[in-house]
Order: C-alpha cells, then structure tokens, then sequence
C-alpha cells in the first residue's frame, strides 16, 4: 500500500557491465556490452538490424538472462526493478496486435497493474493518473475507442500515456517515431524532454539517425558489442557511425563552393535512407536541418540541393 | 408434444450429460478467448491428442485419468519448446511432429494392451456413458479452472496482449505462459469427456473465435463466448438423444453453425457487413477489408 505516488523523487540509473547475451542456437546477438547511464538524460540506441539493439531492450526486460554481466537498475535486479514498476516500455508498432478486443482505456489501465491488487481491479487513483495520462498526451478524448481505430500517432500516444501512467523511471522507447506524422513527433520529443527534467531515464532505440542529435544528449552506438557510449558531442561521430554501420549507410559529401577538396567547404550526408544525418563543416551534426515541416522529404533534401549546384 | 421433448429428462444419464457438458464446454469457450487471441488454436488441437497416452497409462494404473493427462500435455508442451528453441525448425511442424508422436503412442498402448477402456472412447467421447468417477474429475478440473480464470484474467490477458508490459509491471510471464498451458491442458482432460480427443479443439477454439467476430471488448468476448459454450453444449447433448447420433458432433455442429451466423452476419466484422461498408464508402477505394477477408479466405480454401 501507498505505492500508488511512484517513485517520483527516487533518482535512479541503469547500468549495463560485461552483458553477453547467447540465444540457444548458439548465436551471439551481444557480446561485453558495457555502459551507464545517469538519471535526467535521453539517450539514444543507434545501430544496423541485427547489431543487438532489441536484444539491450530483451535483457533490460528481463526477456533475456545474459550468460555473463549484469544489468542493475537503481542497484536493483531486473526482475526486482520490475516489481517496483521502476522500468517502463513503449512496443514497436509492428509488435502490437492492432485488432485485439481493447479499448484505449484499458491499455493505458495497464500501466497501473503493478500498483492493483491480485485481480487487478482498479481504484480511484489509479483511475485519476490514467486519466491524467491520457489527458498529458491528448488522448483523453479517444478512451473508449478501440485500439485499432486510431492513426499511427494516436496509437504511439497511446502507448505512451501508459508508460507514463506506470510513472517508471526509466522509459525504454522502441522506434518511437516509426508511421508517426511530424507533428506527433514533435510533441513525443516535448514530453520525452519533460521527462527528462523530471529525472527520468529515456532510452530510444531508433533507425532514424537525422533525429537523434535533435533530442539525445547521450547516445550509444551498438554492432553486437557496446562500440561507444557517451554524450552527444563526443560520441555521435562519424567516426563512430562509420565503425557502427559500415556499408549499410549511404555516405554523400556534396561540395557547395567552386574550391573542391577544401574539407570546410564539405556537406556530408550519412543516411541509412531514412532520415538523414548531415555535419557541417565543423564535423558536428547540424542539429537544426531537419525542420518540422520537412517531414517524409526531408531525406530527398539534400539530393535537391546537390542538383541545384551550378 | 411437451411430452416427447421432455423424455431426455427423465433419464438420469441424459441429465448428467446436459449438464456436465454445459459446465465443461462454458469453461472451454471462456479459455477459447485466450486460445484465438494468443494464436494457440493448432496448441491446442496438439494438446488435446498429447493427453492421450497419459490418459491411457493413468488408467493402466489406476490413477485418476486427469493426473496421467496432465503428466503428457506438459511433457508434449515442454517437448515442443525445447525442439523449437533449439533447432531452425518452425513450430507448425514441431507441433505437427510432437502431437502425431504423442497421440500413436497412445493408440499404441491401447491396441497393446487391450482393458476396459476403449479407443472408440477416447477418439470420439463418451459423455452420456459416463462414470460418476470421471463426471466428479471433470468438473473439479472445470471449476479448478474457472478460480483461477475469475482471479487471474486480467494478467493472462496482458501476457497475451503484451508480454514485455506484463514484465515491466512485475508480472512472472513465464509462469503466466505456463499457467495458460496448464489451463489448456486441464479443460482439454475435461472435454475429452464430453466431446472426444477429435473434436476438443473446437470447443477450445470455435465459441472464442465467434465471440471475437462480434465485438471489440474482451470482457464481452468472455460473455458471449460462455454463453454461446454453454447454450450449445446444453443443446446439443439435448438434441442428440433425438438423433441417436455422437453428442460431440452435435455439440460442435451447433457451434460451427453459430460461427457461420457471425460470419456472415456481424455487425461489423462480418463479411455482409464488410462489404456494404465498401459499397457505401464510396468508390474511393480506401476499404481494403473486404478483399482483405476474400483473400484470407481464399487462402484457407
């Protein structure tokens, strides 16, 4: 009892030291993973399909158990940071059954399991911070639909309305942006940012390279191991992505100046043909191209630009 | 009139069957909810010959029957995930390889060792002959299996929805996992009974999956499911001691009839219904679902 208040002023961080995670076939999805992460940051997950990524996500749910490392959570074991609600989760689109009998209240009722009784019979605050959940991600209006008749932003609103009513102190977000228009982005970012400041952990496993700089302030970058980890500035490099991604970026340096070969005068574009990710001349991502207009043709942006060259 | 349809009542054997068969196939269509949602259909058809041989050996033994089916439900389940997490094989064919296995061993045993209990039984259902010992551990099974249903709905539902968030909030998934199994296999011994090791899938499948085409609540689901397990369990023990024909077939003539209705008439997933939604929407050609459904059904043809 008096769980229902969370954990809101526990300050809590996740670390992950030596993780080796082997499939019974043998397979090696992770190998020596190690690094950290420390309350009030949004972090972001980048690498190829079938560097580990969902396999992090997979040990940190406790889905698997490493055959060698740890994963501790406030100090805590998974499982015992799970039974303290400590770890929310928001699914990949593609993972959630769309036409199964539930309505929008109930998935984000099921935030609050944790904090129910045995048959999981809601009380009066539970109710109250579903509730509030809905109403933070302007949802509170589609209760009663069924999941399934909601748009692709709705759907991921909803689903964050329920890690949010789970009132978890680490967010872990399975491509958050996949079929999301860019206004729902934009507004995914927000609360990812308020929760930020509130001193949660926000981990982002995402495809969507052009975005990470606009909202990670760490991020760390996988290929069956850990190959670095750290704040943005230092870590999101092209050097690091080259390491990570190999062969499966596309790598686009446009000269914008009648000097070839300067390197300053350089725009390179790395793009695994989602969003892309472009540096200035300093080396640094630019952190502004990707504007909230420039949605779904964003990523043809600079090829424009290339043609326009004289 | 009233007369002649009143006879089955005034035998003791017709009156145990109707009710035993309306307890047992109520549970079934409450646990068939899980099963269609879950995709545990062919699970479950696995299962309910996988107690076979367990049901076989228990009676060799004298244990009770329940016990010795349990036994090989689990061992057959375990059997199934230890072949598909170790090997490159897909799960439709461990299942198919692991329950023909688990259900020739049985028919194996029986012919071998010939006793009282009989294949025609097994295979097909015995209900209206059926002991007072078995009617006793059928319905401790069906009541055992509705408690743990009545407490523990909500986080089998969640574990069928949503795993990882079944994990995030505490719950034990695996223990859920096998608790569903447990669940299967239990009422799985039940209907067996009634209906026969042949025809239990589609008490475990076939209310469930009406249900689902009628509405969009899953707590609706559970009620329309049981009612319609229930009402066609009742009726169709009823109506086969006017046929003098098996009260499985009847049992699940009636609820194949009722999916058929739904089918075709659901307010909104129904097929009529579907395609009057594309009529009145337009040539716009936004609709895909009724060709979705032609095609998926072409498919399974």
């Amino acid at each position: 009892m008096g769980t229902n208040n969370g954990h809101h002023d526990i300050k809590i961080d996740l670390r992950v030291e030596g993780v080796t995670v082997a499939y019974n076939n043998g397979h090696v999805a992770l190998r020596d993973a190690t690094f950290s992460l420390a309350p009030g940051t949004i972090c972001g997950l980048v690498g190829v399909n079938g560097s580990g990524k969902s396999t992090l996500f997979k040990a940190i749910m406790g889905f698997v158990r490493p055959v060698r490392g740890s994963v501790s959570i406030g100090g805590l074991s998974v499982r015992e940071a799970h039974r303290r609600n400590l770890v929310a989760y928001v699914p990949q689109s593609e993972e959630v059954d769309w036409a199964f009998p539930v309505s929008v209240w109930d998935v984000v009722l099921m935030g609050r399991y944790g904090y129910m009784n045995m048959m999981r019979i809601a009380r009066r605050a539970d109710r109250e911070i579903a509730m509030a959940s809905l109403e933070r991600v302007g949802m509170a209006e589609f209760r009663s639909r069924q999941i399934g008749e909601l748009s692709g932003g709705q759907k991921k609103r909803v689903f964050l309305a329920r890690a949010l009513a789970q009132q978890g102190r680490i967010v872990l977000l399975d491509e958050p942006f996949t079929g999301v228009d860019v206004r729902t982005e934009a507004a995914i970012v927000d609360l990812l940012r308020e929760l930020r400041a509130q001193g949660h952990i926000v981990f982002v496993s995402t495809h969507d390279l052009g975005s990470v700089p606009e909202f990670c302030d760490q991020v760390v970058i996988i290929n069956r191991t850990v190959l670095a980890a750290g704040p943005m500035e230092t870590t999101f490099t092209e050097q690091n992505l080259a390491r990570a991604f190999g062969g499966a970026l596309r790598n686009l340096r446009f000269d914008h100046t009648d000097v070839p070969g300067v390197l300053s005068n350089e725009l390179r574009v790395l793009t695994d043909d989602e969003a892309a990710l472009v540096f200035d001349e300093s080396g640094r991502p630019a952190r502004q191209m990707m504007s909230p207009d420039a949605d779904a043709t964003g990523a043809a942006e600079p090829a424009d630009a290339a043609e326009s060259q004289p | 009139m009233i007369e002649t349809l009143l006879t089955p009542l005034h035998y003791e054997y017709m009156v145990k069957a109707i009710l035993v068969s309306g307890f047992i196939g109520g549970v079934c269509a409450l646990l068939s909810c899980y099963v269609t949602l879950k995709g545990w259909s062919l699970m479950g058809d696995a299962l309910s010959h996988a107690i076979v041989p367990g049901v076989v050996l228990a009676y060799f033994a004298g244990l009770p029957f329940a016990a010795g089916a349990f036994f090989s439900g689990l061992l057959a389940a375990g059997t199934m995930g230890f072949i598909k997490s170790r090997t490159r094989i897909r799960e439709d064919a461990v299942i198919g390889i692991v329950f023909t296995t688990f259900f020739a061993a049985g028919l194996l045993l029986i012919s071998l060792y010939p006793s009282n209990i009989s294949l025609k039984t097994i295979v097909l259902g015995n209900i209206l002959g059926i002991a007072n010992r078995d009617i006793i551990q059928s319905l401790v099974i069906s009541g055992v299996t509705l408690v743990v249903l009545a407490v523990k709905w909500k986080d089998l539902l969640l574990f069928v929805f949503d795993p990882a968030q079944a994990r995030a909030v505490g719950l034990n998934t695996s223990l859920l996992h096998l608790m569903l199994l447990t669940l299967l296999a239990a009422t799985a011994v039940a209907a067996l009974q009634a209906v026969g090791a042949c025809l239990v899938v589609a008490m475990l499948v076939t209310p469930g999956a009406t249900a689902y085409l009628l509405t969009d609540r899953f707590g609706r689901m559970m009620g329309l499911a049981a009612a319609m397990g229930v009402t066609t369990s009742v009726l169709g023990a009823y109506a086969s001691y006017f046929l003098d024909g098996s009260t499985g077939g009847c049992i699940v003539v009636l609820q194949t009839a009722l999916f058929l209705a739904a089918l075709f008439f659901a307010p909104v997933h129904g097929v009529l219904a579907g395609r009057w939604k594309a009529r009145t929407s337009g040539q716009s050609g936004t609709s895909s679902q009724p060709g979705d459904e032609l095609s998926a059904g072409a498919e399974a043809l």
